[in-house]
Formats: structure tokens, C-alpha cells, sequence
């Protein structure tokens, strides 16, 4: 209890960091980013507009660096984020509302989808050594090892371009409203099978030969032999001894992995145009959308502390070990 | 410390059923320079209700033998020829299964018979347990493996047993193997070997990662559970004066062979091999009389390459010729006075001269209690 507690200051610690940060960037950049966004407007629109937008975006202020901080954070405490400067007036947190759930969906289930194929198959495969299983090592590691945009962009010119299996772009069909209806999760379904299926293949590899590899090491382990020596079933000897113990290692990573979820989508939500957090990040980039990209940085940092604690609190319910008071 | 508690001068082992044998057992390791030979046609038997010693040096094949016998053996190791058969003290009506080939029986009857007729102590209890899982489950998952109608407060109520057998308290139950002492996971480990009521138990060195102390404790608790429970162990250990106290028989491996057979007692007041002379005079003895220490020259043969003839000979005070260009055989010694009982067997070309390195190895004549 007092490992997590003291786990939970470190997040807390890390968090206030990272925010900091967050908050100082973009006002130690030579020049403001939103104040070269308002000199677009010069002469478009009234002065007083844009000193009413300056107060908006929270620019050219006279307060002192300090009290600046402490709005920042009275902000972060209300869920602001501010205003998106290329869609303006939508709030950040509205843009990131709408784009947040699409890759959750997306990448998350794919993300679980491949973790889980790919331990059970490490599992098979170290377990059945010399078995025909092995020929799945090199064939995923070369899907893998290729980069992932030409993945993709292979499987939109053969399922969706050539076939017309698969519709190639977006989240759903324009022509439908989002809601819970038969159409909607259909379409839904049928746009996300592409991205989803393209991701599992990039990164099965990486979990089958991980947890393979800790299968092996763990099946040479006494206690292994001990559980064969007690005629225990194949089943129970092959997960409750050999797998429960090499799928530690395993579990921390994915738990990780789920922290960039929320990055990581980035390549597949511009190869399939998905209308992801990745592809906000992507368009405020290009067009220099400060606030959102702040916005973005900060849900990104969030998760990954958040899956970095998850990732404690699963090692601490799975390994009596770290549950020992040091 | 004998079976049948003869002071001195265990009854000779030979009148009781055979539980356990391996007939003519050859264990290679396969290795990129070809196969390895790590135990070469060995015979040996277990009696029911004894305690035989397997001594020998790191290497010398002695835990190979034990985990071929129950055909445990991991890759690269191999069983490339001989007969190993467990014979069922229990009648038919009980549940006996008579006699079994383990090596040529299939999985799901060697799962049945693994555990509950022939469990194992290893070494290491902190690598034996499972660090994951609590006692409670690794001492429950056996139990739910052989005897599947019992219900679960049955099997924790044995379990709770099993630890009370070994002295440890049910509360302990629920710790983890990282919770508990060395001493106490060996007895954990001990309590799990008996868990199924086995006829035979195997320890490998079940007592070498213990500190002195709780290594005497670990050792009485063996003896008096099998005064009470009344299985047949294989002891497999380096440690020769051990053997001395517990078993009634003793087996030294040397290079895969087995070089000299027979009682504790015998093997200790007269060894016949060079190589049991020279282990017997490379300890302290506990009660006898004081005499000079020495140990054996030299290392242990490599058995890539192993030495030809008589595996012994380049450490061999004894050595000639023939050692050099033959293997000698496993064969009974000769009679030379009452206390060569019966089952005495060594493989040396000198064992009469061996013999008499009674006298180089001061421990000449009989018993000096």
C-alpha cells in the first residue's frame, strides 16, 4: 500500500512537471504564436477585435509571469484548455471530445486485440517448440519490420481501392449521424476494420516474441519442472506456472503501450483519414494551432501517467513480490 | 537410522520388494561435438521402506539419473537406452497399478503416477515454489490434480495438514514462497512431496542450500516422517558424510558410472573404489576416531572427452595399465570378513589393493563408536 502511495506522489510530482512545462513553452518562444495568428487579421478586423481575441488567447497581458501560473492552473482545475486559433471559437476541449473516443475505440481495441493474440501465441509457441507455430515468428516480424504507412497504404489499394471490401477513409459514412443506431455501429465497424487490422498485424510480432522469449527462460525454471513432477495438467503447468510468471514483464510493456495509445494512432489516422486525436494533432500542427497542440500534449502526458500507473497497481495485484514492504 | 532400526548393522536390504529400478540407463546430452554421455548403464535399485544415497561429485550424473528415472530430463538431455520400472507395493484392490515401464508409459499414466506414487524435494526451494501463487495453492492444485472428488475446504483442511506435518503453522497458508524463511520453504517443499501419500521420494539435494543448523532440522524431519510414513527416498547429495548418518544403502557415481554399491556402514568402515576412499577421507567423521584429512586430486573427468579405461584413473593412486586401457566392471566384492554383506558391488581392477588403503586412509578395521 505504501509502495503505490508513494507511487501515486512520483505521478503527481511528474504530472505538475509536465504542466509546467506545458504552460512555459510556448511563452518562452520568441515571438507568440497567437499573436502571428492575430497579425493575419491586421487590418481585417478592428483594433479593438483584436485586442478583445489578445485578452481571449490570454496574450499581451500585463500580469506577471506568476500570476499568469496561477490562472493557467485555476484553468486546468475548470477542464479549459482554451480556444482552438484554426477552428476558431471551438474550445480545445470540445475538439479534443470529439476526437478523443474515435481512437480510444480504434486503437485501444486494436492494441488489446494484438496484445492478447500475441502472448497467447508466445505461449504456444515457446511451449511447442520445434512445432510448425515457429514458421509465425519471421512472417510477423517482416510485417512488423515494415514500415507502417506503406502497410496501410497497401491495404487501402488492395481491401479497399482494388476490392471495394472496405470503405478507405474516415470513421463512418458522412452520410450518417452519430449515434447509437444499427447503421452507425456498422459502419463504424466496417471503417475501423481496416486500421484495427493493420495495427494488430505491425505489432503482434512484438508481444509473441516478447512474451515466447520469457516462456522460454521461465519453462527452464525449477518450479516448472516441479509442476510437471506434481502431474499437474498440461493446461495448469503451461499457464498457472510457466505463462502467469513470463507474462510479467509482458503486462508492465502493454500497459505502457495503452499510454500511447493516444500518440501512437498518429500514422494510421493519416493513412485511413480516422478522425482521431492523431489527426487533430496533425492539422494543428499544420496550421500552427498552438492551443490545440498544447491541449493535445497534455491529454497525451495524462494517459501516459495514468496507464504508467495502471501498469503499477497490475504488477502490484499480479506479483506478490512487489507487494513486500522494503 | 536403519529401516529396521538394527543399530549399526542395517538387515540386509536385499529381502525387500524392489519399488524402484533402472536396468542398464544411458542419459546422453546432445552437444554440437556429438552426444555427451552423462550416465552410462547404470543399475539401480530401490527397495521399499529404504533410504539409498546416490553421492558423487557436481557432475558426476547423479541428478540426471534421478530426473531420467522419472523422465523429467530436459532437452538437450536424452534417454538413449535402458528399462526403468516402478513396482506398486499396493494390491490391485487399492488402487495398485503393479508394475509400470516409466519410460515407455504414456503421459496421462505418468500423470497419474508422477506425484502420487514418486514425488521430488529439489534442491532450491526458493526455484522449486512458484513465486506467484500462495502455498495454499500450490499445495491444493496437487491435490485437486490426483484426487478430483474432493471438495475445496477438503483439500485446504489436507493442506492445512500437510503443513502441520512439517511443523509449520496453517497460517502460513496464505504466504507467498518470498514470505517464508529457507528452512521453511524446504519444509513446504517437504509437506508437497507427501502430499499424495508417495511410495517413493526422490530428493535432490535437499538440504545443500541450507545453513547448518536447519540443515540438521531438515534432515531429522526427513528421518522421522519416513520412520512414520514409510517410503523409500533416493537421496541424491555430495555430501557423503551425510549419507553416512541417513541411508541404509549407498551408491557413488563417478563420471556417469557407478562406481561402488552397498551398505552405508560398509562404504564408510571399508570403501573398496580409490575414489569412495578418497571421499571418505576428505571429511571429519562425527563420531569415530580422528585421523587425517585428505582430499582427491585433481578434477572431475571431462566428459566431451573422457579419460579411456577406468574414467578414475589419471586421479588414481592405484593406476596401471589396464586402468588405463579398460573399463572395469561393476562386480561383487569379495568376501574379505562379516562385515561385507550381500549387494556390495564396486568397479575397480584393485579392489583388493583399494582395500587395503584402509590403512593409507586410516579408517582400517570395524566400527570405532
Amino acid at each position: 500500500m505504501r509502495y503505490l502511495l508513494r507511487r501515486l506522489g512520483f505521478y503527481v510530482i511528474t504530472a505538475w512537471a509536465a504542466l509546467t512545462i506545458n504552460f512555459f513553452l510556448p511563452r518562452l518562444m520568441p515571438g507568440s504564436p497567437v499573436q502571428a495568428a492575430l497579425d493575419k487579421l491586421h487590418g481585417t478586423v478592428s483594433p479593438g477585435v483584436v485586442k478583445a481575441l489578445a485578452a481571449q488567447f490570454g496574450i499581451n497581458t500585463k500580469a506577471s509571469m506568476l500570476s499568469q501560473y496561477g490562472h493557467f492552473w485555476s484553468q486546468m482545475a475548470h477542464g479549459d484548455l482554451g480556444i482552438s486559433t484554426s477552428q476558431y471559437p471551438t474550445r480545445v476541449t470540445t475538439i479534443i471530445g470529439h476526437a478523443l473516443p474515435w481512437t480510444i475505440a480504434l486503437v485501444g481495441v486494436a492494441s488489446i486485440i494484438s496484445f492478447a493474440l500475441g502472448t497467447l501465441l508466445g505461449i504456444l509457441i515457446a511451449w511447442r517448440r520445434g512445432s510448425r507455430l515457429e514458421a509465425l515468428l519471421p512472417v510477423t516480424t517482416f510485417l512488423s519490420a515494415v514500415p507502417y504507412f506503406w502497410l496501410g497504404l497497401i491495404f487501402v489499394s488492395v481491401f479497399g481501392v482494388t476490392l471495394h471490401w472496405l470503405p478507405i477513409s474516415g470513421g463512418y459514412s458522412s452520410d450518417l449521424h452519430v449515434g447509437f443506431s444499427w447503421g452507425f455501429a456498422r459502419s463504424a465497424l466496417s471503417h475501423g476494420a481496416m486500421p484495427a487490422v493493420t495495427i494488430v498485424l505491425a505489432s503482434v510480432a512484438g508481444w509473441m516474441v516478447g512474451m515466447r522469449n520469457m516462456m522460454v527462460t521461465t519453462l527452464g525454471e525449477d518450479y516448472v519442472m516441479v509442476a510437471q513432477a506434481k502431474g499437474l495438467s498440461t493446461r495448469r503447468v503451461a499457464f498457472t506456472y510457466a505463462a502467469r510468471n513470463a507474462i510479467l514483464p509482458n503486462l508492465a510493456g502493454f500497459a505502457l503501450q495503452l499510454g500511447f495509445v493516444v500518440a501512437g494512432s498518429l500514422l494510421t489516422e493519416i493513412v485511413f483519414s480516422y478522425p482521431g486525436i492523431g489527426l487533430s494533432l496533425l492539422q494543428a500542427v499544420q496550421e500552427n494551432d498552438y492551443p490545440l497542440m498544447q491541449g493535445v500534449f497534455l491529454v497525451i502526458t495524462v494517459v501516459v501517467l495514468l496507464a504508467n500507473f495502471v501498469a503499477d497497481l497490475l504488477y502490484v495485484a499480479l506479483d506478490p513480490r512487489t507487494r513486500q514492504e522494503a | 537410522m536403519s529401516a529396521l532400526g538394527v543399530e549399526g548393522w542395517p538387515t540386509p536390504a536385499t529381502e525387500r520388494p524392489v519399488v524402484l529400478e533402472a536396468r542398464g540407463l544411458s542419459v546422453d546430452y546432445a552437444g554440437h561435438e556429438g552426444a555427451v554421455r552423462a550416465v552410462h548403464d547404470v543399475d539401480l535399485v530401490l527397495r521399499r521402506g529404504e533410504v539409498l544415497g546416490l553421492a558423487g561429485e557436481s557432475g558426476s550424473g547423479k541428478s540426471t539419473l534421478a530426473y531420467a528415472m522419472t523422465r523429467l530430463l530436459r532437452a538437450p538431455g536424452l534417454i538413449s537406452g535402458g528399462q526403468v520400472t516402478f513396482h506398486d507395493g499396493r494390491p490391485p484392490e487399492e488402487g495398485g497399478v503393479g508394475s509400470v515401464s516409466l519410460l515407455d508409459a504414456e503421459p496421462d499414466q505418468l500423470r497419474r503416477l508422477r506425484w502420487s506414487e514418486i514425488a521430488i524435494v529439489f534442491q532450491s526451494a526458493l526455484h522449486a515454489l512458484n513465486p506467484v501463487i500462495s502455498i495454499e495453492a500450490q499445495l491444493t492444485d496437487v491435490l485437486a490434480a490426483h484426487h478430483r472428488g474432493a471438495t475445496r475446504s477438503e483439500r485446504a483442511e489436507r493442506a492445512a495438514d500437510l503443513l502441520a506435518l512439517v511443523g509449520i503453522n496453517r497460517d502460513r497458508l496464505r504466504s507467498y514462497p518470498h514470505e517464508l524463511s529457507g528452512g521453511m520453504r524446504q519444509r513446504v517443499m517437504i509437506a508437497m512431496a507427501l502430499a499424495l501419500d508417495p511410495q517413493v521420494v526422490i530428493m535432490d539435494e535437499p538440504t545443500t542450500a541450507l545453513d547448518v543448523v536447519t540443515q540438521r532440522e531438515i534432515l531429522d524431519e526427513i528421518t522421522s516422517l519416513r520412520d512414520r510414513l514409510d517410503f523409500s527416498v533416493l537421496f541424491i547429495t555430495h555430501d557423503l558424510s551425510l549419507l553416512i548418518e541417513l541411508a541404509d544403502s549407498i551408491a557413488v557415481m563417478y563420471g556417469g558410472r557407478i562406481v561402488e554399491q552397498g551398505a552405508a556402514k560398509e562404504i564408510y568402515d571399508s570403501p573398496r573404489h580409490p575414489y569412495t576412499v578418497g571421499l571418505v577421507s576428505s571429511f571429519p567423521s562425527m563420531h569415530g576416531a580422528r585421523r587425517r584429512l585428505s582430499g582427491i586430486p585433481g578434477s572431475p573427468p571431462d566428459l566431451r572427452n573422457p579419460p579411456p579405461g577406468c574414467a578414475f584413473h589419471p586421479r588414481c593412486p592405484f593406476s596401471d595399465e589396464q586402468c588405463r586401457s579398460q573399463q572395469p566392471a561393476l562386480v561383487p566384492v569379495p568376501r574379505l570378513g562379516p562385515e561385507t554383506g550381500p549387494g556390495r558391488l564396486a568397479a575397480c581392477w584393485h579392489q583388493q589393493e583399494a582395500g587395503v588403503t584402509d590403512e593409507l586412509a586410516g579408517v582400517k578395521g570395524g566400527p570405532r563408536r
